[in-house]
């Protein structure tokens, strides 16, 4: 089994408690970088990262165009831009148009990182409204990543888990208190 | 829900590689576009969501269309375009031209304003009417510019659905504006058209950033969200041309999440407000740089 090198977390409605109760049961050893898209809308652009900080086991900033993604950190999408990772671990931004309303979009994100990290990526599909990741995922499933989706009844909003699970199936359909002792365990052996 | 350009995305990236390549060279070689040193993630989304509109089975289908087909340029450069904005999409900034910048340039008599990657115009209006409420405007000469014509052409005619109206006009109070946004547009049926006196001042032309050089001295440039498609160096090659199209103490707007961290030219900038991307030129042009 490859060294997971990065995490790539999706979530939409109900994501921002989801979120913190995650990132709050993660080692705080990880030596991964964690990835997150949630289309949580904001007019601040920090409160994001504030909340999930105060929460989180690891440090937590936005990601920034051109700078390398960092290991041991979580590393949040700015709002209104789509959030990419280039082949050389690298974040980029767009303003490419919303894909199915959204921007950032877990699609996107997914896809890119798929490229960049293939079998060194465990990609999450978090509660959501709506069915952006599910593509994303596939992507992720093609290029030898782990796929792990929330359990829909256990979900806030199930139909971003459910959507997922139709179109890429997962390795793991897990309640969110299962997630971390996962990822813990696959990231630190 | 449309999972675009993904489907095909990551089966075979190697073989991927292989056909972007030779799609950008026939963009190069026969029609004279260069988009080698665009960052590769967000070029790879744009052509594989050109595969899909146009329904080829992957992108050497697409390049051979592209060297045999005279009509299919205009399709393709529109997809490789970055035709998304907003009217004052980011409200502080627009407010900070307002109240920081605009005063500084009314001590100018001339004032010449290049926006460099106009696309559909949205930003381009919305600083027109920054200009006449400023009581500048008819001291200005504005050049708006873009590669893609298509969109050169919308922004021409200044015409968007109404559905934006709302969140636009939004926009337009949050970023200090004193009227009413409808104040400034006409709505028929599902669109609304800006007043044609906004662009009385301002010349669409075509212009390309990774090709094309200096052609004005200005007192404020803006080039929001278009470096973030582009390579380091691409990035600092284009600072560097903002750098001499500006006049000492010129004034530079970009987007609100660019770094220029990595980039030689950004030490010829420095910052007005650094989180809202708003910088001046610092340094007279050196002299090794002259004639760039």
């Amino acid at each position: 089994m490859p060294a997971i090198d990065a995490i790539v977390i999706g979530c939409s409605a109900g994501g921002p408690s989801a979120l913190a109760l995650l990132l709050g049961a993660l080692d705080h050893r990880l030596p991964a970088s964690v990835i997150v898209c949630s289309h949580t809308a904001s007019n601040n652009p920090h409160s994001m990262c504030d909340l999930l900080a105060q929460h989180s086991t690891l440090p937590v900033i936005e990601a920034c165009e051109r700078e390398p993604v960092r290991g041991g950190m979580v590393q949040v999408a700015p709002p209104d831009y789509h959030l990419l990772i280039e082949r050389g671990r690298r974040f980029a931004l767009s303003v490419d148009e919303p894909v199915g309303f959204s921007r950032p979009s877990i699609d996107v994100l997914f896809g890119s990182a798929a490229e960049a990290y293939g079998a060194g990526l465990i990609a999450v599909i978090l509660t959501g409204a709506n069915a952006d990741g599910a593509a994303g995922l596939a992507c992720v499933r093609r290029t030898g990543g782990l796929a792990i989706v929330q359990q829909p009844d256990d979900a806030t909003a199930p139909a971003m888990p459910l959507a997922a699970l139709e179109l890429a199936g997962a390795d793991h359909c897990l309640a969110l208190d299962e997630m971390a002792p996962l990822i813990n365990r696959l990231c630190m052996t | 829900m449309n999972p675009v350009a993904l489907n095909l995305s990551g089966i075979d990236p190697e073989l991927d590689d292989i056909e972007l390549n030779l799609f950008v060279s026939a963009m190069r070689q026969r029609h004279g576009y260069d988009f080698a040193q665009y960052a590769p993630a967000s070029l790879k989304r744009r052509v594989y969501q050109l595969v899909e509109q146009h329904h080829t089975s992957n992108i050497s289908t697409l390049t051979g269309r592209l060297l045999h087909d005279p009509t299919f340029l205009p399709q393709v450069l529109e997809g490789l375009s970055v035709p998304v904005s907003d009217m004052f999409r980011d409200p502080p900034v627009f407010r900070a031209l307002r109240e920081q910048v605009l005063p500084a340039l009314s001590a100018h008599p001339r004032i010449t304003i290049w926006q460099a990657g106009c696309a559909r115009g949205q930003e381009i209006y919305s600083l027109a009417i920054l200009l006449e409420e400023a009581g500048l405007y008819d001291r200005c000469q504005i050049y708006a510019t873009d590669f893609n014509d298509a969109a050169l052409r919308q922004a021409r005619e200044g015409i968007y659905p109404a559905r934006e109206a709302q969140a636009w006009s939004r926009n337009y109070q949050a970023a200090g504006g004193t009227c009413s946004l409808a104040d400034y547009y006409s709505a028929r049926y599902d669109f609304i058209k800006l007043d044609q006196r906004l662009r009385r001042n301002v010349v669409f032309a075509d212009h390309n950033l990774v090709t094309d050089a200096v052609f004005c001295e200005a007192q404020l440039v803006l080039c929001r969200n278009v470096l973030i498609y582009f390579s380091n160096a691409l990035q600092n090659h284009v600072l560097a041309m903002f750098r001499d199209s500006l006049v000492p103490g010129g004034f530079l707007c970009l987007g609100m999440r660019e770094s220029l961290a990595l980039a030689p030219a950004a030490r010829d900038f420095v910052a007005l407000d650094g989180s809202l991307r708003l910088f001046r030129r610092s340094e007279p042009i050196p002299t090794d740089h002259a004639g760039h």
